[in-house]
């Protein structure tokens, strides 16, 4: 039996009877932001860009069949190295690890 | 029911925040040093800053019950900058003996570059050596792994820490592990975005248990909410969760890491919230 079974209080169907409506409408959300940049101007621009590189790869996890989904989906948008940067080199945080230039750039 | 909430950026926040939160049962807060939104240009901003902490905060958040703390520090998104945080960690001395001050803190990490470490490593040394407690903060997003490693190591190889003083807060799901497994206190921040929902955080509680673990607002001028204790509450009560384990959570808790500095007076629990909380 995993670690995390019988941690939640709640059935499986009481907590699809709960939360179930608000998750259907955070798929649908995510869907269409899928859409919508395809649909965006400049759509071949951003294929490659680190955010949705790392969003889709992240997505790949919700289809698991293993829990920890949460977990592993954070460390897809996680910078895994222990690296110190030399310089800040922006204030604000990107929500997903900026790869080096020489990979993004074959 | 009675909370605390453990990080809340009350400066940024209206009066009639501190309305709602008593109305919510909220007994005390505790406000760390915070980012205004730039780069200060000089360490007179500070003290003006810590001034504004140990002084008109704890009278405002007086006129609604509310008990304020506060912790001291240059926040991590201004550790780069090594002179300045040299005469800013020269001032901190001077406003340590104010009454509600219980450490030094949201210390941390930003973009954990080496000039934020050494800056977070002379905090460390500077509530070693004047026996304060200490609150982290751990960077955002993609650099939330990388930081709180960098952060636990760097504490956990100094025997001189105990864990059991320093709060490392803003842990999620990738971190909660790493923060509790080494002995330190762990804050589980409720964010609409970039943070832990309430949601998220009792998930981590029906993980990992109910030891030293709290949950805050960490509200500010940013997207965030100064009810998020009590939207945790009410989301812990639809899951099943009784009261007790509640309690413990948003009051004991917090009442217990706090409760190690002497300026701390406990607070009266039991004490009905001014609205039909329950």
């Amino acid at each position: 039996m995993a670690a995390h079974t019988n941690t939640g209080l709640l059935t499986q169907t009481q907590l699809l009877d709960l939360y179930f409506m608000e998750h259907r409408a955070g798929l649908l959300a995510l869907a269409a932001f899928l859409d919508r940049l395809d649909r965006a101007q400049g759509a071949d621009q951003a294929a490659e860009d680190f955010r949705l590189r790392a969003l889709r790869e992240a997505l790949h996890e919700l289809t698991s069949p293993e829990p920890g989904r949460v977990k592993r989906a954070q460390l897809r948008l996680s910078d895994q190295t222990l690296d110190l940067l030399d310089l800040r080199d922006s204030q604000s945080a990107f929500g997903a690890p900026a790869r080096p230039k020489a990979e993004a750039e074959p | 029911m009675n909370y605390i909430d453990l990080h809340a950026h009350m400066i940024s926040r209206t009066t009639d925040d501190y309305h709602r939160m008593a109305l919510t049962g909220c007994l005390a807060v505790t406000e760390p040093a915070f980012w205004s939104g730039r780069d200060r240009l000089g360490p007179q901003a500070f003290a003006d800053y810590f001034d504004h902490l140990t002084t008109f905060e704890p009278a405002r958040a007086a006129q609604y019950g509310i008990a304020h703390y506060t912790w001291l520090c240059l926040n991590p998104k201004e550790g780069e900058d090594r002179e300045l945080a040299r005469q800013v960690l020269a001032l901190i001395p001077g406003f340590l003996d104010r009454p509600n001050v219980l450490g030094i803190g949201e210390i941390g990490l930003n973009r954990v570059t080496r000039n934020e470490l050494a800056t977070f490593l002379d905090h460390v040394e500077l509530a070693l050596e004047h026996s304060q407690l200490i609150h982290i903060h751990t960077p955002h997003l993609e650099d939330k792994y990388k930081g709180t490693r960098v952060i636990v190591e760097a504490l956990t190889q100094d025997p001189r820490i105990d864990p059991n003083r320093v709060m490392i807060d803003h842990a999620e799901e990738h971190t909660v592990e790493m923060i509790l497994g080494n002995g330190f206190w762990t804050g589980l921040t409720l964010y609409p975005k970039t943070k832990a929902s309430p949601a998220r955080a009792i998930d981590m509680i029906e993980l990992h248990g109910a030891d030293r673990l709290i949950v805050a607002s960490a509200c500010d001028w940013g997207p965030s909410d100064p009810l998020a204790v009590p939207e945790f509450v009410l989301e812990a009560r639809r899951r099943g969760h009784d009261d007790a384990l509640i309690q413990r959570i948003v009051l004991d808790n917090p009442a217990q890491f706090l409760g190690q500095s002497p300026k701390f007076v406990p607070v009266k629990t039991g004490r009905a919230p001014v609205a039909a909380d329950g």
